[in-house]
């Protein structure tokens, strides 16, 4: 569904992401993991037209994107969500969600509708109302993936959904995407929280310093030496193994 | 139009009652100055959408409003063409000038302060020019013909003229309401609450900006044709100064910015105390705009919302639990 190639981007002398490629096949979930620092947030605002890549090239569903506005990709099925979300403060939930589902639905009853639909799916039934301002950390992330839900996206890139949330809320969020897998989308999820990639991910890509230094199931990354030194440090794989024996 | 708060119900009915009580009366400098004040409702109007709901502040709505008045001059004074036409041309001419700064502006991606700033260039710019060539009258301006009649969009009686702009405001606030209530609406807040969330969203962003500014254009093209068809005379002060841009901003500051009855509500409120003051102080010319400042600077600081956000607070009504709401 979303083929990345040799994607490359530099910001003065850093190379913040270098020659990444990844393949994210129709109804996958797939993973992208890194330290911080990595390039996967720099990744994601390529992929959806946010900047330019120097080199390299994006397409998704057979059409070549690369450096296509990103009103124009989310028109056609991919959408972005915000590692720092970005709600509409002064308005309401359902009409922050309204937004999103104006982009198919011009009329406005239909897109309000909509809105209180796709709200109610992800559990925000009782919030609808409120001001997006009022929103916890929790309601915000939930927030940014209802919006995407509601434009129609088929493809969804998640940029750390489930950072800062506690782990009944991670649960229910894990569960939520699953479902909505279920339902015909495909996810492209950046994400630090490892029991989430494990329960969800089928393959995940690990990102260090711009270039991609693994690929696999998580089980096996988690395994993989080179994933446990970009994380942990020089050395970390070879003392961890020490400690497995001793 | 439904309304969240028994305040504002009760704010939108005073002004109702005030207008209606223009009708009667005795003296007739109420209803000159009312009519002054609903022009500069309507150029008030127009910033709003803009100010308003898109959150592009401009400081050089004088720009939109003085090229439909001058538009319509020019055509009715130098080329004889009929005033209704050149009403209509006015008012599509300071649309194209809308979409002109805003194309330009938004093209270099200009933004809050920077925008502001070229808005008032633009204006200044349009000052000048008119003040200089033979075809805007140069510094004495251009007076159209008195001749009254509805062949010639001129009356003479006060009353007529006054109900006139009454359906003219009115019109310009039911477009405003039907921009709220529909996509574009929605989109040119999300345009205004979080530009990179709405492009993510696909909003074409910078369209929605451009069209904007067309559409209020249109509305400043509107205020400034009706205020030539009412004095008969204009020059580049009158209508480029920033005198107009500073009261195109006001009053939906004051009145509630992004909302469709704040232009109107703060735009009157601001003319009668500038007016009350006038009274009081009978030799100090220029006292309503140190009074408008003084207005202005409160409303910031105190009331971020308007006098609308300010009486949301008095009286709110439940919302009700439909897909619906105001
Ligand atoms: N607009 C920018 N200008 C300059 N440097 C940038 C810019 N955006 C990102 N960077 C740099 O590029 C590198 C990669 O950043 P990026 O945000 O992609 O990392 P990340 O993997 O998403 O990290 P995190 O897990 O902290 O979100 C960082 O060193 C960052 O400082
Ligand atoms: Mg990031």
């Amino acid at each position: 569904m979303l083929e990345v190639r040799n994607l490359s981007k530099s910001f003065g002398g850093l190379k913040a992401v270098s020659d990444v490629s990844l393949d994210v096949p129709e109804g996958s979930i797939v993973g992208l993991l890194g330290p911080n620092g990595a390039g996967k947030t720099t990744c994601f605002t390529m992929i959806a037209g946010f900047t330019q890549p120097d080199t390299g090239s994006v397409t998704f569903r057979g059409e070549d994107i690369t450096g296509m506005p990103p009103h124009k990709i989310c028109t056609r099925g991919m959408i972005r969500t915000f590692q720092i979300v970005q709600p509409f403060a002064g308005l309401t939930v359902q009409e922050n969600i309204a937004v999103g589902a104006y982009l198919h639905h011009h009329d406005r009853r239909e897109a309000m509708a909509i809105a209180s639909q796709v709200g109610k799916r992800l559990g925000m039934g009782n919030m609808l109302d409120r001001p997006a301002s009022s929103l916890t950390i929790a309601g915000r992330k939930r927030l940014e993936l209802a919006r995407a839900l509601a434009t129609g996206a088929k493809l969804l890139l998640l940029d750390e959904v489930m950072a800062g949330l506690i782990p009944s809320e991670i649960t229910e969020i894990v569960g939520i995407i699953r479902q909505i897998r279920e339902e015909g989308h495909t996810f492209l999820m950046i994400e630090h929280v490892m029991q989430a990639v494990m329960s969800l991910a089928e393959t995940a890509y690990v990102l260090n310093q711009g270039k991609l230094i693994a690929q696999g199931t998580p089980r096996e990354l988690v395994k993989d030496a080179s994933v446990v030194e970009a994380y942990l440090g020089h050395g970390a794989a070879a003392r961890l193994q020490d400690e497995n024996h001793a | 139009m439904k309304f969240n708060s028994v305040g504002q119900i009760a704010l939108v009915v005073a002004v109702c009652a005030y207008l209606l009580s223009v009708y009667f009366m005795a003296s007739p400098v109420w209803m000159g100055f009312t009519i002054n004040a609903l022009i500069v409702a309507v150029i008030a109007q127009s910033w709003n959408i803009t100010g308003g709901f898109g959150g592009m502040s401009s400081f050089g709505h004088a720009a939109l409003y003085g090229t439909g008045a001058y538009a319509s001059a020019i055509l009715q004074v130098q080329y004889g063409v009929n005033p209704w036409l050149a009403f209509a041309i006015g008012i599509v001419a300071g649309a194209a000038m809308g979409g002109f700064i805003g194309a330009l502006a938004f093209r270099y991606g200009l933004k809050g302060s920077y925008f502001a700033l070229v808005t008032l260039a633009f204006a200044e710019v349009l000052r000048i020019c008119a003040s200089s060539f033979d075809i805007t009258g140069g510094g004495s301006g251009l007076q159209l013909k008195l001749e009254p009649g509805i062949a010639n969009l001129q009356f003479p009686d006060r009353t007529v003229v006054y109900t006139l702009l009454l359906v003219v405001v009115a019109l310009v606030m039911l477009v405003t309401y039907m921009i709220k209530k529909s996509r574009f609406g929605a989109y040119l807040v999300a345009v205004r609450e979080n530009e990179d969330a709405a492009r993510a969203l696909g909003i074409d962003t910078y369209k929605i900006k451009v069209q904007a500014m067309v559409i209020s254009g249109a509305f400043g093209g509107l205020a400034g044709a009706l205020y030539l068809q009412l004095w008969l005379f204009i020059d580049s002060t009158v209508v480029y100064g920033s005198a107009v841009s500073i009261e195109a901003l006001i009053g939906p500051i004051i009145g509630g910015a992004g909302t469709v009855w704040g232009p109107l509500i703060g735009t009157l409120g601001l003319h009668l105390l500038g007016e009350g003051a006038k009274h009081l102080l009978p030799n100090a010319p220029g006292l309503n705009f140190v009074l408008y400042a003084i207005v202005l600077i409160c409303a910031v600081r105190f009331l971020p919302r308007g006098l609308m956000g300010l009486a949301a607070l008095i009286g709110t009504l439940k919302t009700r639990k439909d897909e619906d709401h105001a």
